[in-house]
């Protein structure tokens, strides 16, 4: 890191709006002096072009050369058809990685999204409800590497008869159990994985619910109280069904963050012990040089999106015909 | 809670007069909420608490006791894991190397989404709507589709391992979502301030620097704090590009220290101590932005 990089980056950050600054003027200056019907024609492209441009070099045009990579081997000199697919469909390392990213799905879009409705419930019921949204909104800035830090301490082990410097385990031994070796133990790793992953969301999923719940007039509460329904009923019969919408788009945001997870796992286990995901497995074969393999566990990634993709746009849509 | 206790709370409010045991009884009730609120904040927060606490304890210490030993005496508090991370080969350069990658990232993702955004909002072109649902959809794609042909075209401009790879393909990635949510802010602003504009002679480039950059700025401000911290925390971007490049930033470092330190990791609760420390001193300082900057996206799309 030498004084050549400091450079690099005062110029970039000085250099990059000024060129913007002149493309923009110089660009104009132009465009005003071409014949009127072709300026109409030619301004936006001008406009939309650095944007468009990056977004082509950096992922339109990457996404269809990976498709591309997954049918060819890793000289990337020779079609062979399916073959990279078939490795990932039928190896088992890789089967375990996929199921591992099922898991993930599950469970913790479910728990992150299902914990950040509940509290966010329960914190709408309470005076210090802003100090307390503080506490679980507090994990969202951190880093995941920084999380995985926290919480490899947490799930740290030590043999049975050892004082436990884990305070999961020092916890269960105040009531007479044997230390865990939560992140070595193949039925537990990956439950305590994804329980970070969840650790490091809810605070999202909380905010967002939170504020479409205060968005919910008090005049349908109270209706819904004279008509004798409890607090549980209300929740359930009233509260949910509004935030539904919320519910779903913070949803689709969880399960798209479920099967883009790597950083927990690379951090905290390195896919050792049957943890590996899709994500970790796709870095590795790529630090092995396996592009091709790479890219078709990339582009199994991709088919698993594309659904959540179209509900996007289709809500994009929807939101343009309201505007 | 009950419907009775609502009830009883909304009338002692009007009447202003509650027997001090029906009173009691209402909090008694409340007690559950109140205990199940405290575990789960106590679950969110002790074990950051816990990890900051170890950070300030000898490595010894942290092998042989829990974090919690410390809050009694001899706490034996010490800066040792804090020097012997600082002075570990390669953490002191990769620190500032986040620095280096993080501000222009930022910066040339946010001039040029900017501009973009503006096209969309305010233009009118064919292929508009198509580019813009695009731009939608390219928000979710996973960056891992993108990994290989990009390395290989930073491996082919010889750009692989430097800083300039990562700022682009930052940018790259960061362009989609920031094009999407600026376009949706300065397509809400007010039509008449740009038509008047145009009515007074000023042009494209006059309208955007003058009227729309300035009254953007709010959008702008949340957005780049969530820029900011999303490159300052990223790891795979910054691993794939690279990987064990003399650039690497903080985060990589500290990934690659955890694999090959095996046992001896514990120190390592400075380095989080010190990368989460910019972090979480935003959130703290910018709290409204931040939190306005992760919600806009997703709220009303």
């Amino acid at each position: 890191m030498g004084i050549d990089q400091v450079v690099a980056a005062v110029v970039a950050v000085v250099g990059v709006p000024l060129v913007l600054l002149g493309y923009i003027i110089v660009g104009e200056q132009v465009i005003e002096r071409l014949p009127e019907s072709v300026q109409g024609w030619i301004r936006p492209y001008f406009w939309a072009l650095p944007a468009v441009g990056f977004a082509t070099i950096f992922m339109v045009y990457p996404l269809l050369r990976t498709v591309v990579i997954s049918f060819r081997n890793s000289a990337d000199t020779d079609w062979i058809g399916l073959a990279n697919y078939k490795y990932f469909f039928t190896f088992p390392d890789t089967l375990t990685s996929l199921r591992n990213s099922l898991l993930w799905l599950v469970f913790y879009t479910f728990f992150a999204v299902f914990l950040g409705l509940v509290i966010a419930i329960l914190l709408d019921r309470v005076r210090y409800e802003s100090l307390a949204k503080i506490a679980i909104f507090l994990p969202v800035p951190i880093s995941a590497v920084a999380a995985s830090i926290i919480w490899k301490f947490m799930f740290d082990y030590q043999p049975p008869g050892t004082p436990q410097t884990g305070t999961l385990n020092a916890l269960i031994g105040l009531i007479g159990r044997d230390p865990v070796a939560w992140l070595v133990n193949s039925t537990t790793n990956n439950a305590a994985l994804i329980f970070v992953g969840i650790w490091t969301a809810v605070g999202f999923c909380m905010v967002i619910i939170s504020a479409s719940l205060k968005a919910i007039s008090s005049e349908v509460l109270e209706a819904a109280r004279i008509d004798g329904a409890n607090e549980f009923e209300i929740v359930r019969l009233v509260v949910t069904p509004l935030l539904w919408p919320t519910i779903t788009v913070v949803g689709t945001t969880m399960l798209i963050n479920a099967l883009k997870t790597f950083d927990i796992v690379y951090v905290m286990t390195n896919g050792a012990y049957d943890t590996d995901v899709i994500a970790t497995q796709m870095f590795s074969q790529l630090q092995h040089a396996h592009y091709g393999r790479a890219a078709a566990v990339g582009v199994v990634l991709f088919v698993a999106i594309v659904p959540l993709l179209i509900v996007n746009i289709r809500r994009f849509q929807q939101q343009e015909e309201q505007r | 809670m009950s419907v009775e206790q609502v009830t009883t709370r909304r009338e002692s409010a009007v009447a202003g007069s509650v027997s001090a045991l029906n009173n009691l009884g209402y909090r008694l009730q409340r007690l559950p909420l109140h205990l199940v609120i405290i575990i789960f904040c106590a679950i969110w927060i002790v074990p950051t608490i816990g990890m900051i606490i170890n950070s300030f304890r000898s490595v010894g210490d942290m092998g042989a006791s829990g974090w919690w030993t410390t809050l009694f005496p001899p706490h034996g508090f010490t800066f040792a894991s804090y020097n012997q991370v600082l002075t570990l080969e390669g953490v002191t350069p990769s620190i500032l190397s986040s620095v280096l990658i993080t501000i222009p990232s930022t910066v040339i993702q946010l001039t040029i989404a900017t501009m973009g955004a503006y096209a969309f909002a305010w233009m009118k072109f064919p292929g508009k709507d198509l580019f813009f649902i695009v731009i939608v959809g390219l928000m979710v794609v996973p960056i891992q589709m993108t990994l290989i042909p990009v390395l290989q075209f930073f491996q082919l401009i010889h750009l692989n391992g430097t800083i300039m790879a990562v700022w682009l393909a930052h940018s790259g990635y960061g362009l989609p979502f920031e094009v999407f949510l600026l376009r949706n802010y300065l397509g809400g602003l007010p039509r008449e301030i740009f038509e008047s504009a145009e009515v007074d002679g000023a042009g494209h480039a006059v309208r955007f620097l003058r009227i729309a950059v300035p009254m953007t700025i709010p959008a702008i401000a949340s957005l780049t704090i969530f820029v900011f911290l999303g490159v300052w925390n990223d790891l795979l971007v910054a691993l794939t590009y690279l990987g064990t490049s003399t650039a690497r930033p903080f985060t990589v470092v500290i990934s690659q220290l955890v694999t090959s330190l095996g046992g001896g990791w514990q120190f390592l609760t400075a380095a989080a101590v010190l990368q989460m420390a910019l972090p979480l001193a935003v959130f703290i300082f910018l709290q409204r932005y931040f939190v306005r900057g992760i919600t806009s996206g997703s709220v009303k799309g």
